[in-house]
């Protein structure tokens, strides 16, 4: 009984509505922009954190990636011996984090030669990194075929090779290329899985597997391929000494991470003389992700707020100038016996039902906007139930807002002048 | 059938005693009611009569509970209006109440069914008996066939009729009309005052103000007014 009166006021208000079309149409726009952009707004710095989120997923978000980096001042330094730049990571440091932190799960060391191969009538220089099993674990990615490292590998020496994605397209090797040999530098390995490798950027940080070629045991790479790479340039060689190119470390859980990566830089510190490292905490980008969202909503959300507010001081317009043109109405349903809170909720309603209705138009808007960003732009958009159900909301009390001067206004109109209204 | 001034009777429908009406204008008080008693019974038809500014429409105004008094008693069917709160009013006007005024006064985007649904509305009736009365009061006044006509497209003295159609909807003892052939040609004001004298035969108490002599001779009684106080009474 509540609800169908309820229903039925609603629907009187609409049919008031409907009277002016044009009107009601061109006081909606307010509030369909305003939600329109409230959503849309939503929407992008939804997606840029979803799409962060899943970047971060790829690289770990309990990993800690220390990656050795040629110090700038290294051209002129000590530390050239005889043409050579010794820099990076250490076998040691691999030891040291490993024996001081107990909050790490474990340590996964990468070491990258760049080797010539040949697949049988292709050669081609390729990035082979030598690594422990657990580095499958650590990024985790789809075996296209065959299998990963084990530890067997490891502690066999196993002369094997596990491709990546992109390695077996530079080789032209598939599914049937398993078990064939590939020849590295001068050595042969035995080729026994394809995995999937991501590229791109999280952020700032580089996805570990974005330029390897090819996984080899890291013990095998130490014996055939040892810590010193010779790189031919204009003046003559130059020759490089880097024990460990990268060391991913897994913290114990994600509440560790930050902490971990702090001892670990204080401990680098102290036993690196230059900072030839970088540590990467993925987990940072999360909360740059989430810094930036928060800095994007603020301010689109003041931008939206001021559109609500315009949309709604042209309701509240629009509803005043119709309280006059209907003085004599509310007179008369006054004089029938209509409370003054009866005079309220109608027009309360109707302004409510102007702005959800608007609102609801804008909430089109504001997904066809993101829409249109994501297919001209390419740029991630997720529209959450979550801003709908804002949205829903805001319009809702635009509406209550904004009606209620014009609707108290019409409450209090005198009965009696207002039946000699013109 | 009246009482002297200042004499209360049991039955009365209207009873008002010693009403003063006041207004402020600037530094000068303008007597608009000067201490009216007077009461109305069941079946009565008075025609309140009186130069301009004498007072007519502020006496149906507070009889009408559109206003308050300034000072002295109003008592309808039993009710003290007199002391009552904007909400109880309101009340009274939908439950005891009817009222016709000259220019109509009809909402016109409503349908004419709409129209004399609205007393309903407010009543909280469901739609379709809210409906069906509808259909039973506009063929009370002739007007069946335009239950969907907008006002606008209707005649002085339909839309009249159909303003009494509404104030019946809520079946009122107490019809209240200001000049309610003030905007009508003389055979159409005529055709409503015969409306009236026969709701008023089958019991309706009305009060209506006219400046017409002619008018005010479809009424039993008539009340005239002089500077806000009842000057004298004359039985038809
Ligand atoms: N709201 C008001 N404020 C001030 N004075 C008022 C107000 N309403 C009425 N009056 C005054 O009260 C007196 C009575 O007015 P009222 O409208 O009752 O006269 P009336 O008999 O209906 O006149 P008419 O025949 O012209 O309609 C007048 O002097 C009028 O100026
Ligand atoms: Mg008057």
């Amino acid at each position: 009984m509540a609800r169908s009166k309820t229903a039925r006021n609603i629907l009187l208000g609409i049919e008031n509505l409907l009277l002016h079309k044009l009107r009601t149409f061109l006081t909606m726009l307010g509030v369909v922009f305003g939600v329109g952009s409230v959503v849309a707004m939503l929407s992008v710095g939804e997606g840029a954190s979803q799409e962060a989120l899943e970047q971060i997923r790829k690289i770990g978000s309990n990993n800690i990636i220390v990656t050795s980096i040629k110090a700038a001042e290294d051209a002129s330094s000590s530390a050239m011996q005889a043409n050579m730049s010794i820099y990076g990571l250490t076998y040691n440091d691999q030891i040291r984090i490993e024996e001081t932190f107990n909050r790490i799960r474990q340590t996964v060391p990468v070491k990258m030669v760049r080797q010539e191969c040949r697949l049988g009538e292709r050669a081609l220089e390729l990035r082979v990194v030598g690594t422990l099993p657990a580095w499958f674990e650590l990024l985790q990615r789809d075996v296209v075929a065959g299998r990963v490292l084990t530890d067997a590998d490891i502690a066999n020496l196993a002369g094997v090779v596990v491709l990546t994605e992109f390695g077996a397209r530079k080789l032209l090797a598939a599914e049937n290329t398993i078990g064939s040999t590939l020849r590295v530098g001068s050595s042969y390995f035995e080729i026994v899985g394809i995995v999937r490798s991501e590229g791109g950027l999280a952020g700032n940080i580089q996805m570990p597997d974005e330029q390897i070629d090819a996984y080899v045991p890291i013990t095998v790479a130490r014996e055939r391929f040892g810590d010193i790479a010779t790189t031919r340039s204009a003046g003559g060689y130059n020759r490089e000494m880097v024990q460990l190119h990268q060391l991913i470390v897994e913290a114990a859980s994600i509440d560790d991470v930050e902490s971990v990566a702090k001892g670990i830089e204080a401990m680098l510190a102290r036993f690196h003389k230059k900072e030839d490292y970088r540590i990467s905490i993925p987990l940072a980008l999360l909360r740059q992700a989430e810094a930036t969202k928060r800095t994007f909503n603020i301010v689109l959300g003041s931008i939206a707020a001021i559109s609500l507010l315009v949309g709604g001081i042209g309701i509240m317009n629009i509803m005043l100038a119709s309280v006059t043109e209907r003085t004599r109405e509310i007179g008369v349903r006054r004089a029938i016996g209509a409370k003054r809170r009866q005079i309220i909720s109608q027009f309360l309603i109707e302004t409510i039902v102007l702005s959800t209705v608007g609102g609801l138009i804008g909430i089109g808007l504001g997904m066809f906007i993101p829409w249109l960003i994501t297919y001209f732009a390419g740029m991630p958009t997720v529209v959450t139930l979550k801003s709908v159900l804002l949205s829903v909301g805001i319009s809702v009390a635009v509406g209550m807002v904004f009606g209620l001067y014009p609707a108290v206004r019409a409450a209090n109109v005198d009965p009696i002048v207002a039946l000699r209204h013109e | 059938m009246h009482t002297a001034p200042g004499e209360h009777r049991n039955g009365a429908v209207i009873a008002l005693n010693n009403v003063r009406k006041t207004y402020q204008m600037g530094s000068t008080l303008v007597h608009a009611l000067a201490g009216v008693s007077i009461s109305f019974y069941p079946g009565d038809f008075w025609a309140i009569m009186g130069p301009s500014g004498s007072g007519k429409s502020t006496m149906l105004n507070i009889l009408g509970c559109l206003d308050r008094v300034t000072s002295g008693d109003y008592v309808l069917e039993g009710n003290d209006v007199s002391t009552m709160e904007d909400d109880a009013l309101s009340d009274v006007r939908l439950r005891h109440l009817g009222f016709i005024f000259q220019s109509f006064n009809l909402i016109p985007q409503l349908t004419v069914r709409r129209n004399i649904e609205l007393p309903l509305y407010y009543l909280g009736w469901e739609a379709e008996r809210s409906a069906a009365r509808a259909v039973e009061l506009a063929g009370l006044v002739g007007l069946e066939g335009r239950l969907n006509h907008k006002p606008t497209e209707l005649s002085g003295g339909q839309m009249q009729r159909v303003a009494i159609a509404r104030a019946l909807a809520n079946d009122p003892q107490i019809l209240l009309a200001d000049e309610p052939t003030g905007n009508l040609d003389s055979a159409t004001g005529d055709q409503i005052l015969n409306i009236l004298g026969q709701l008023n035969r089958e019991g309706k108490t009305i009060v209506m103000v006219t400046h017409e002599t002619h008018v005010a001779a479809h009424a039993k009684h008539c009340l005239h007014m002089r500077d806000g106080k009842i000057e004298s009474i004359e039985e038809n």
